[in-house]
């Protein structure tokens, strides 16, 4: 119980549809840990970041479970107190850094805004503090930098400057919803070490959603596959590398070549287990509709 | 240096956008029926006497050697005598200018708050039965032309409830002290609000039904450009920073959200400064526009093209002033 971050038995539905985009998710993340989000595009890995920080869409709606954040229940809270709840305990490292800044704001009102308007500094600390957290995520001329616009500046400075925001106000939890994924190659590589780096001086927990095992590895402490909207799987790191439980895990990690064959190719997860998945996810479906159906 | 060269671009394009409409519309009120010099003279004169004015104004004389004469005229600010008022057109003209400058510029301020505040209220509610709301209202405004709008609000305001004037620029029993014709302007500045009040009471309906179509334009354009802006990753980034909805929108969405609807706000701010012809008769607004209804009636050429070309003129000024605001918005532009 000593998870900073739960999640219990999350359903999410499409409203008027109600097509199911999650299935009973429970995902435990401890304070200061870093959990991987893993599965393919479309499993829900968003959707899942976005129920924590209550910014998911219209058209989806809750329709069961929990989300404890620090043991309070943030779907059973007024809206208004969740909101500055998620804001001043919890942060988004967003996956697009060229969309995620507002290009008529200079960028540093970007990163203080929080602090003035949520929390309550004053503007001179916030800056101060601003410019402490560029110059932690390598931006020289911090100065400078606060006062440009965005579309002055390259993809990488903008995730920089967006991992700089999200630790503004010493978060507790941070969701990445694939940060690195929209950068070139090259930059990729540096921005992962930086939001490492990052979350062990601070000490954040981390909610670290990719469709990379690669990636995880590099960064999680345990991780969580995701097919579906259903979580096949949460296991720590070393176990799961070692010893992945269920078919899709082993498909997923076989599909990854550097682990297993570096010469080989990415291979595509095979028919069967595909299968035994979609059966897993079918009998849910079932239970869950009698469920819902019963009392 | 390129902005240099951006400005004697717009000049040269303005320029030759001016020189057109002068011409064309030399030749069209040359070429439809009418004799303005008939409308001059008793029924009782010679073609002798028909002929010696035409003369005098220079009529007898090819189109095209009219238009050469009044071009070299305009070059040196003489833009010809009106016909029917015996008066310097410029003179006429420039006195006119300041009442439906006055009357365009309230009925688009009153326009861009209705509007705005539509969209806002639409987009913060939307979803809900407010939005539905101001879509309905956005289109009757859209649906029903100013002229219209008029006719209506002098029935509720001119008959069943007598608020306000019908009709007239000001009060003529008020003393005015003013050195220029910028009433409403002039009024705020020498803090005499009673004039203020007077001019406002006539004002009223007359920019209320020029503001009503534009105002619902505004509304239903900026509305859809919020609703868009909204969905976009920097709107969701400053949720989870704690902001609720008023301000994400307001902080976050309106700026990058007007951006797309002004230039088409601007082309229907030409509209509405076309329209003040019809209104300003309508309401017998001592302005430019029921003056060029006289001077067409009265086939006042020099006056007509006086006339066009003030508004030509405001059109391309109206333009300008459009793109200088976009580019005073829009932080890409300001340092490009
Ligand atoms: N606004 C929406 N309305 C309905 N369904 C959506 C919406 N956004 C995403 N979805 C669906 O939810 C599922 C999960 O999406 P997402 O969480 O973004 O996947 P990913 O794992 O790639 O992040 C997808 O099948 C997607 O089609
Ligand atoms: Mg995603």
């Amino acid at each position: 119980m000593s998870a900073y971050l739960e999640i219990r038995n999350l359903s999410a539905v499409v409203r008027g549809t109600g097509e199911r985009l999650l299935r009973g998710v429970s995902i435990a993340l401890e304070a200061g840990h870093v959990t991987g989000l893993v599965g393919e595009s479309g499993a829900g890995k968003s959707m899942i970041g976005k129920a924590v920080l209550g910014i998911l869409p219209t058209a989806v709606e809750v329709v069961e479970g929990e989300i404890l954040l620090d043991g309070q229940d943030l779907l059973r809270m007024p809206p208004d107190r969740r909101r500055r709840l998620i804001g001043a305990t919890a942060a988004l490292i967003p996956q697009d850094p060229l969309t995620a800044l507002n290009p008529s704001h200079r960028v540093g009102p970007q990163i203080t805004d929080r602090l003035v308007d949520i929390l309550g500094w004053s503007r001179a600390d916030a800056e101060a503090r601003a410019q402490a957290l560029l110059d932690e995520v390598h931006i020289a001329e911090p100065a400078r930098v606060m006062k440009s616009y965005p579309h002055e500046l390259s993809g990488g400075m903008r995730q920089r400057i967006l991992i700089a925001a999200a630790f503004a106000a010493e978060p507790r939890l941070i969701v990445a919803d694939e940060p690195t994924t929209a950068l070139d190659v090259t930059v990729q590589k540096q921005i992962l070490r930086l939001i490492a780096e990052m979350q062990a001086r601070h000490g954040t927990a981390m909610l670290f959603v990719t469709h990379d095992l690669g990636v995880v590895s590099k960064i999680c402490q345990d991780l969580a596959v995701l097919y579906a909207g259903k979580v096949v799987e949460q296991a720590a790191m070393r176990d799961f590398f070692r010893a992945p439980a269920h078919p899709y895990s082993r498909a997923l990690l076989a599909a990854t070549p550097q682990y297993t064959d570096p010469t080989g190719s990415l291979r595509p997860v095979e028919r069967d287990v595909l299968d035994t998945v979609e059966a897993e996810i079918a009998a849910d479906d079932r239970e869950w509709r009698n469920g819902q159906a019963g009392p | 240096m390129q902005f240099l060269r951006a400005i004697l671009l717009r000049l040269a394009t303005t320029a030759v956008t001016l020189f057109g409409a002068a011409l064309i519309v030399f030749v069209v009120v040359r070429v439809v029926p009418g004799n303005p010099i008939a409308m001059m003279l008793p029924p009782n004169a010679t073609e002798d006497d028909v002929a010696r004015l035409r003369a005098l104004y220079g009529l007898d004389k090819s189109i095209m050697e009219q238009f050469v004469i009044w071009l070299g005229g305009v070059v040196q600010g003489d833009f010809g005598t009106s016909i029917s008022l015996r008066r310097p057109v410029a003179e006429l003209v420039l006195g006119r200018l300041p009442a439906t400058l006055e009357l365009s510029i309230l009925a688009l301020i009153l326009a861009v708050a209705l509007g705005g505040a539509m969209a806002l209220l639409g987009t913060r509610w939307r979803g809900r039965r407010t939005e539905a709301a101001v879509d309905v209202a956005n289109g009757v405004g859209m649906s029903v032309p100013d002229f219209l709008w008029g006719l209506l609000l002098i029935l509720l305001f001119g008959v069943l409830w007598p608020l306000f004037h019908i009709s007239g620029r000001v009060s003529p029993q008020l003393d005015l002290p003013f050195s220029t014709n910028f009433y409403l302007f002039e009024s705020l500045l020498r803090l005499r609000f009673d004039i203020t009040a007077d001019l406002l009471a006539h004002m009223f309906m007359p920019s209320v039904a020029l503001a009503l179509p534009l105002a619902a334009i505004i509304g239903q354009l900026l509305k859809q450009s919020l609703k868009e802006t909204m969905g976009l990753d920097y709107v969701t980034l400053a949720r989870t920073k704690g902001y609720g909805e008023t301000r994400v929108i307001l902080r976050e969405a309106l700026r990058n959200a007007v951006l797309p609807t002004l230039t088409l706000v601007g082309v229907q701010f030409t509209f509405l400064i076309g329209g003040t012809v019809i209104i300003e008769r309508l309401f017998s607004y001592e302005g430019l526009g029921n003056m060029a209804i006289d001077a067409v009636i009265n086939r006042d050429l020099p006056l007509i093209q006086g006339i066009v070309i003030v508004f030509a003129a405001l059109f391309t000024a109206v333009n300008l002033v459009v793109d200088l605001t976009y580019a005073a918005l829009n932080p890409r532009l300001r340092h490009a």
